[in-house]
């Protein structure tokens, strides 16, 4: 088994939460991992990405090598394009819809859709409105986590348990919130996929 | 042992805990910040009573590190690349002196420059200062050598420098960890005159220095770390150095590489298996992460014997980081197809954070300035940095810490007219004192703009050494108390701070203006906490 993820947004979108609770539930399923971060200056409002590898087997490079990619999970839809490089031919492609515009030059929301919609395996969601409508905007990511699930070879039982552990300092309302938003992520997903 | 999720940073923190080691002295750098951080958050090192300070640089916190050694016990000095620039001296001298209880020179450098000013590879330095190098390829091995680190330096008497890049640092893996020793009781050098490098004595420390390296080169040759493995196809005989082994065992997914490899990981370099390795094989490629020192070493300058490819030659790309791509191209793999990034994506460079107090500092500036015309603006390393791109374009220079200051007294000297120099709270305690000095001394007309939030921001807002305390030093130095003016950066003050600016710019001789409002981040993270406390 092996799953390579690279995890894609704007510094301080969290996509570091994102890789924490996939990491937790690794270690879980006793598989190998490694997970490269971006930590410093790109943190302020730039680009940042995660590479994120989970494996039965030992796993040697920090860094996954370009067409390599099982999947990009992207909280931002420019973001999703950036690390294109690195997506396998039968790789999935997992975005939020949201743009985060913090640049004068942003590109048309049309044509990045169109570029996301070119791919053959891809899933988009709003997730920002999902999340709101769960009770807070704030668990976009884990959403987006929800969406990336049916992809990703840990079983789905391991991914709330690990929410379960790394929300709980932050109270029952809290886990409960991003419990839903997980689910909702995974529903959208299969949806998806099955249409 | 349960495996622990660790980042290459706090393997090496968690280690010196569980190693023995009695204090750890750091100035925050990326990608090292986060070694002293965990030593600092840790409950365990807290109970051992282990010493975790941010020092006000590299070289104080190195120079502490040293005195701790002195006193027989374990420490730790954590720094960036360019932060052993700054704590040069006390490295280069700490090889002459030796060491009493164990010392590390953790040093974390940064190809590609994520985060940096430059991609200078600590090798040489550690060469320079001929100590032994250890080059972690994992987490794992990064803990491991902690431990055998300080083993090292107290076998030997010598500083130990362990050379990690970004990617390490900054990358999670499992580590397990060992059993916990004890720290070092208190112990003063045998000799008390270890430490004393008058040039008599500094003489006979040197020889035993120079007396020592047959020694290290033992080490090398038979440590764990180092290895010679057989290859069927000797056309290539491959030197893997620290994380160039992941990305070379990374294009072999059975993890069977044709050809014989040496895996470096311990300096100075092995001599038996590289011989070996040279011998037998037609040409030699190294991979290794950073400037091509092995490479070097193995062409010597004139470049007569077997072909060596390397970043030298162009087989590798002579600047930057290395991944699992470049390395397989260097091994002649089929490039196969790559999509590429749609033309539509637009860059997205790091910006200052929404709310900034240094926003409204440098649309003040860029106003107060406007009648003088662009190109007098000194300034140095930190978020404020942010400032030289769109929108503000307010900063011209950025070289080192402290150099704003320094750099616009010398272009007053020259005749500028006003020179201003923009410094951060941090970083002009850093480094930036002295320079002030410099300047009041001979009553430079320069204008220092002490941008002061409270925090050492870029770096996730560790305390600032002078907190509450920068017009005090500005006025010990020497500086007019009628010009050392206090700003709050806000928009509403806009008009009061640009005439307060202005007049600055004009007066002839050393200002000093300090705009004061704290770091948003660490005012939100305080208001977080505080929120939490009331709940």
């Amino acid at each position: 088994m092996k799953n390579d993820i690279i995890l894609a947004g704007v510094g301080g979108q969290g996509i570091l939460s994102i890789a924490a609770i996939i990491g937790y539930a690794a270690v879980e399923s006793n598989l190998y991992l490694k997970q490269a971060e971006v930590h410093g200056m790109s943190q302020r409002g730039g680009d940042v990405q995660s590479h994120l590898r989970l494996s039965s087997d030992e796993i040697a490079s920090d860094l996954i090598p370009q067409g390599k990619a099982d999947m990009i999970i992207s909280v931002e839809p420019m973001e999703a394009l950036r690390y294109l490089p690195y997506l396998g031919p039968e790789g999935w492609l997992i975005t939020n819809t949201e743009p985060f515009v913090n640049i004068p030059d942003y590109p048309d929301e049309e044509a990045i859709m169109q570029e996301i919609k070119k791919l053959k395996r891809n899933v988009t969601l709003d997730a920002g409105k999902i999340a709101g409508e769960l009770g807070n905007k704030k668990s976009a990511n884990v959403v987006i986590l929800g969406a990336a699930s049916p992809f990703i070879d840990i079983p789905f039982a391991l991914l709330e348990d690990a929410i379960r552990k790394l929300f709980g300092r932050k109270g029952e309302e809290v886990v409960a919130i991003n419990l839903d938003a997980l689910r909702a992520g995974r529903e959208v997903a299969k949806s998806e996929i099955n249409s | 042992m349960q495996k622990q999720l660790l980042l290459g940073d706090e393997a090496i923190a968690q280690a010196g805990i569980d190693a023995g080691m009695s204090g750890i002295f750091a100035y925050p750098g990326t990608p090292s910040t986060e070694i002293t951080e965990y030593v600092r958050g840790s409950k365990e090192a807290k109970q051992k009573g282990i010493v975790a300070s941010w020092a006000a640089n590299e070289k104080t916190a190195a120079e502490a590190a040293l005195g701790m050694s002195y006193a027989g016990k374990r420490s730790i000095t954590a720094m960036k690349h360019v932060g052993l620039n700054v704590a040069a001296d006390v490295f280069l001298n700490a090889s002459i002196t030796g060491a009493n209880g164990g010392i590390l020179f953790v040093v974390a450098d940064d190809p590609s420059m994520h985060s940096s000013q430059n991609e200078q590879d600590s090798r040489v330095y550690g060469k320079f200062a001929m100590i032994p190098i250890l080059e972690p390829t994992n987490q794992q091995e990064a803990y491991d050598m902690v431990h055998e680190g300080f083993d090292l330096s107290e076998r030997h008497k010598v500083p130990v420098m362990i050379r990690i890049t970004t990617r390490l640092a900054h990358s999670r893996a499992g580590v397990v960890r060992k059993e916990s020793r004890d720290q070092n009781q208190f112990k003063l050098p045998e000799n008390l005159r270890q430490f004393v490098l008058l040039p008599a004595i500094a003489r006979k420390q040197y020889q035993s220095l120079l007396d020592n390296q047959p020694l290290f080169q033992k080490e090398s040759e038979e440590s764990p770390w180092n290895s010679y493995r057989p290859g069927e196809d000797k056309s290539i005989g491959i030197i893997a150095c620290g994380l160039a082994h992941n990305y070379l065992m990374e294009n072999y997914p059975d993890r069977k590489v044709p050809y014989p490899v040496v895996k470096v990981s311990q300096y100075p370099l092995p001599y038996k298996n590289i011989e070996k390795l040279y011998n037998e094989c037609y040409r030699i490629l190294v991979l290794e992460e950073g400037y091509p020192v092995v490479e070097e070493m193995l062409k010597g300058f004139m470049n007569v014997g077997k072909e060596i490819n390397g970043r030298l030659d162009g087989t590798l790309p002579r600047a930057g980081e290395l991944n699992p791509n470049i390395v397989g191209k260097a091994l002649g793999f089929n490039q196969y197809e790559i999509p590429e990034v749609p033309d539509l994506v637009a860059k997205r460079p790091p910006s200052l954070c929404k709310g900034c107090s240094h926003i409204d500092s440098f649309i003040g500036l860029n106003e107060a300035i406007a009648e003088y015309g662009k190109g007098r603006v000194f300034s140095d390393i930190g978020c404020y940095t942010l400032s030289a791109l769109p929108p503000y374009e307010s900063i011209n220079t950025c070289v080192d810490m402290g150099a704003s200051i320094t750099m616009a007294k010398g272009a007053a000297d020259a005749g500028m007219k006003p020179a201003v120099a923009v410094i951060g709270d941090s970083t002009f305690t850093h480094s930036g004192i002295t320079g002030l000095l410099d300047a009041v001394n001979e009553n430079t007309n320069i204008t220092v703009i002490i941008l002061d939030n409270a925090t050492t921001g870029m770096t996730g807002g560790q305390p600032s050494a002078a907190f509450g305390r920068i017009e005090d030093i500005c006025r010990g130095v020497g500086v007019d108390e009628a010009h050392i003016r206090v700003i709050k950066p806000l928009r509403k003050n806009h008009e009061e701070n640009t005439r307060i600016m202005k007049e600055e710019l004009a007066y002839e001789g050393v200002s000093v203006i300090i705009p004061r409002r704290e770091c948003i981040q660490t005012l939100n993270k305080r208001m977080r906490q505080k929120f939490k406390d009331k709940k």
